[in-house]
């Protein structure tokens, strides 16, 4: 039975920081900083997870054409969500009108939770318990100050609806890597994460990265050159970069679904932001590989197939790059004032 | 309003925050938000019946809180508008994704989901409509 | 035909009184208001008291008891009315009822706001709670917002200018300064008003009210009897109070409070005159756009032109119509539920001729305009030395 995309959304907060102006207040070298990412998406002070989450969801259900109240399922993965108990799940459900016949749930799996949530409602839309379901990836990231991860923590959400019929493009199988490899992680009450540094790249990363994409390539005895479209999570600009030289993917193949360099590192929506940047100019008939990424560890490969529904429903809704149009710089003092750095401010 | 009431006094409006739901009243054919129970013109002659609305709206008048009340500290200044929405209902929200020297009396907007503030630090996040330029 | 007279009146200083709680507020104008009469306390036969936020202000509710407890009056029964900042215009409102129906010949009406004992923000949430907490504060509006929006929106219509809302603000100043309950008694220029900080565009500080203490308190009797207990009574020729919507964006036209228009015909019906007879009117310049609205619901000038009989003088001491000779809420300050009765009180003594420096000449007709929050209440009272 098959399973596709019925519908895509996404939201970038329309801030952003430039690299350089994070760098002037620590120290640190702008030209070194430079090739990890240009500048990164700011979500504005009335803006989070849910808010977030909402946006992409309407634009994804008005790309569907579908009815929300057919909705039987809404999963939200984030490393942000808004309550640590209470869903952001049910909270966009009731925003977008599919309450109250539905089953709902959040995901965490640092970046990957988005992806894994795809998976869960790939399986309940294929064994037909429901019509549709939505699967949103959104974070409002946190970067410790100072740290390295600060430059390109950033802030984005992406929808996506999965139905049987009428869908815009098939996800015809998916393949997992996953193994306990703490990369990166926070513990409770935390405000910041923690990482490995140097240890997030080899046997992170690039492990499960590369395990997963050849896995699922062996899995469907296909090949790299089988596919038009190769999209990456994308924590920085070199590691997707890099990944796709270990695979021996031309770099043309993969700088359509990179986005990294302009909204920086948005977490559980990197992959699937990049996969709508190419969804928004794939013809129909091309192929796209999805690998995520999630640290802890694991990676989530998707092979997806593009058909002549895309050509009518891409224009219902905003593109990326109305998103990436639609910006703002603010300092670094406004960034700290707007993700709530600051000590002592009586909300 | 006070810091923080029990969960119902928010919850009871939840869907009609978070999708725009007012009334109609078949019977002189006006538009209210939020819902109303009786309608104000043709009071128990009228016919309500529930209505979303679609969002899309014009500026009526507007103007920027440079001193917010309790729970708004962090916002300010932030833009409050009275918003004709294209239905012809009125109501009042923040105009938002928008400086204070861009809002214009007459300005389109569009309804979009955001918070609207905690009520501190451990109670409710309370979220709402607001409106950006379009 | 039954007729209401004021006999005595009495009100603290408008200020910040860091000494003084409600209690002492309230008792110092009840004092005042019995010993401008030849009254005796055991003679008042009803309290009627108007009190905003006594609970969020103080936390004291149940305000219409410690009134009748603190006077001494018990058991005398007392009532609180509450209409946001026209407590106690409708407080009057009931007193006038009382006394008109026959039941009652002498009765005590009056206000009491204590707004000090909270920090800042906390003022201004109170205060916002007039307006609807579900549709309108929910959102983060507060009273100075709420009139902005009122504003630009006349700025838009009419053409109003910034300058000329200064110009309120700069003749109320003005005339505070011979008003010595006044909580301002400086003068102040339209640049100083221009370059206030912004509250809420395009309303700036010097064009709110400011946040006071304070009480007043008049004594009511019959028409027949007022001469028993003073030379000079007033009488209330009309009593009048109307609503409107609770949201100002439920509103057909934001630029008109219609319940002032409303109120002011029944009342101007109820004392067989037209706008241009009153000679002095204290109208309720809770920001300086307000009272240029006033003078349009009120029927001083036409819809529109509010600015422009401000910017003409016509509403000076010794213009067309002096309006606001007390200092208005803006100078003489605004202990919200007290000041539909300290209106009234500026207006007795006008029209017995005690109000000094302020005292507009030959005056017969006066007319007080107090609102509660944005509009939705509005009480309109007309008085004269005639009988």
């Amino acid at each position: 039975m098959a399973v596709g995309i019925v519908g895509y959304g996404v939201y970038i907060p329309k801030y952003r920081i430039k690299a350089v102006d994070i760098a002037r207040v620590w120290g640190s070298d702008p030209e070194r900083i430079k090739n990890l990412v240009g500048e990164k998406s700011v979500p504005d002070l009335d803006e989070d997870t849910a808010s977030m989450a909402v946006e992409a969801s309407m634009d994804a259900i008005a790309r569907s054409c579908i009815n929300p109240i057919d909705i039987g399922a809404v999963y939200v993965g984030s490393e942000s969500h808004p309550y640590v108990v209470k869903p952001t799940a049910s909270i966009v459900a009731e925003a977008i009108g599919a309450t109250p016949e539905l089953t709902a749930a959040d995901l965490e799996f640092a970046c990957k939770a988005g992806t894994a949530g795809w998976q869960a409602v790939m399986g309940l839309v294929e064994s037909k318990k429901i019509k549709y379901g939505l699967v949103v990836g959104s974070d409002t990231a946190q970067g410790r100050p100072g740290d390295e991860l600060e430059y390109t923590a950033a802030a984005g959400a992406a929808a996506y609806i999965f139905g049987r019929k009428k869908f815009i493009a098939e996800v015809e199988d998916t393949y997992s890597f996953t193994t306990d490899t703490p990369d990166f992680w926070r513990r409770d009450g935390e405000d910041f994460p923690r990482h490995g540094g140097r240890f997030t790249g080899d046997p992170a990363y690039f492990k499960h990265v590369i395990s997963a994409t050849k896995g699922l390539l062996n899995k469907m005895k296909r090949d790299i050159n089988d596919y038009d479209y190769f999209v990456f999570h994308q924590p920085n600009a070199k590691f997707p970069i890099s990944a796709a030289q270990m695979l021996g993917i031309p770099k043309e193949k993969v700088i359509p679904g990179l986005l990294v360099h302009k909204i920086g590192n948005t977490y559980s929506a990197s992959s699937l932001l990049g996969l709508a940047a190419v969804l928004d100019i794939a013809k129909p008939g091309d192929k796209i590989l999805l690998t995520s990424f999630g640290s802890g560890a694991g990676s989530d490969s998707f092979s997806i197939v593009v058909n002549d529904l895309i050509e009518k429903r891409r224009g219902k809704a905003r593109l990326v790059k109305d998103f990436l149009e639609n910006k703002k710089y603010i300092d670094y003092s406004q960034y700290v004032k707007f993700r709530r750095k600051i000590k002592g401010v009586d909300e | 309003m006070p810091k923080e009431f029990a969960v119902p006094f928010h919850w009871r409006r939840f869907r009609e925050r978070y999708q725009i739901i007012g009334t109609k009243c078949e019977h002189c054919g006006s538009y209210f938000y939020p819902k109303r129970v009786v309608c104000p013109k043709c009071r128990r002659a009228g016919k309500l019946k529930e209505v979303k609305f679609s969002g899309k709206g014009k500026v009526i008048t507007y103007t920027v809180i440079r001193v917010p009340p309790e729970g708004f500290k962090i916002y300010a200044p932030y833009i409050i508008g009275i918003i004709e929405l294209e239905e012809g209902a009125r109501l009042l929200s923040q105009i938002t994704d928008c400086e204070p020297e861009e809002v214009k009396i007459g300005m389109p907007v569009k309804a979009c989901f955001r918070k609207i503030r905690s009520e501190n630090e451990t109670g409710l996040i309370l979220y709402g409509f607001k409106f950006r330029p379009i | 035909m039954r007729g209401v007279a004021i006999v005595g009146i009495g009100c603290t200083k408008f200020g910040e009184h860091w000494n003084k709680g409600i209690k002492e507020l309230a008792v110092e104008a009840g004092i005042k208001a019995i010993e401008d009469c030849k009254i005796s306390g055991k003679d008042i036969q009803l309290i009627i008291g108007g009190n905003m936020s006594g609970g969020m202000f103080a936390g004291q509710e149940h305000i219409s008891a410690l009134l009748a407890d603190q006077l001494g009056l018990n058991p005398t029964a007392a009532i609180r009315t509450e209409a946001a900042c026209a407590s106690s215009a409708v407080a009057l409102r009931v007193g006038y009822l009382a006394i008109m129906s026959g039941l009652y010949d002498i009765v005590a009406v009056g206000g009491v706001e204590k707004m000090t004992d909270v920090y800042g923000s906390q003022a201004i949430t109170t205060l916002a709670g007039a307006m609807d907490q579900e549709t309108e504060a929910y959102f983060g509006l507060t009273f100075p917002g709420a009139y902005a929006l009122i504003a630009n929106r006349h700025m838009y219509e009419y053409g109003t200018t910034r300058e000329q809302l200064a110009m309120v603000a700069v003749k109320n100043h003005k005339n505070a300064i011979h008003n010595p309950i006044a909580q301002y008694r400086k003068a102040i220029t339209v640049s100083d008003v221009l370059e206030s900080p912004l509250v809420a565009d395009p309303l700036r500080i010097l064009d709110c009210s400011p946040i006071t203490d304070g009480a007043a308190i008049v004594i009511l009797t019959s028409a027949d009897i007022a001469k028993k207990y003073t030379d000079t009574p007033i009488y209330i020729k009309a009593s009048a109070q109307a609503s409107d919507t609770l949201s100002i964006y439920d509103r057909k036209d934001i630029t008109t409070l219609s319940a002032t228009v409303k109120a002011a015909r029944d009342a101007y019906a109820q004392a067989k005159i037209k706008p241009k007879d009153i000679d002095v009117a204290e109208v309720h310049d809770c920001f300086t756009i307000n009272e240029i609205i006033a003078y349009e619901d009120l029927g001083f000038c036409k819809k529109g032109e509010g600015g422009k009989l401000i910017q003409m003088g016509e509403t000076e001491i010794g213009g067309r119509i002096p309006v606001n000779t007390s200092g208005g809420l803006k100078a003489k300050g605004h202990p919200v539920g007290a000041t539909g009765v300290a209106q009234i009180i500026e207006l007795v003594e006008q029209l017995r001729g005690e109000a000094g420096k302020r005292q507009v000449k030959n005056c017969e007709w006066g007319l007080a305009h107090n609102v509660g929050g944005s509009g939705a209440t509005v009480v309109v009272h007309i008085l004269s030395n005639n009988r």
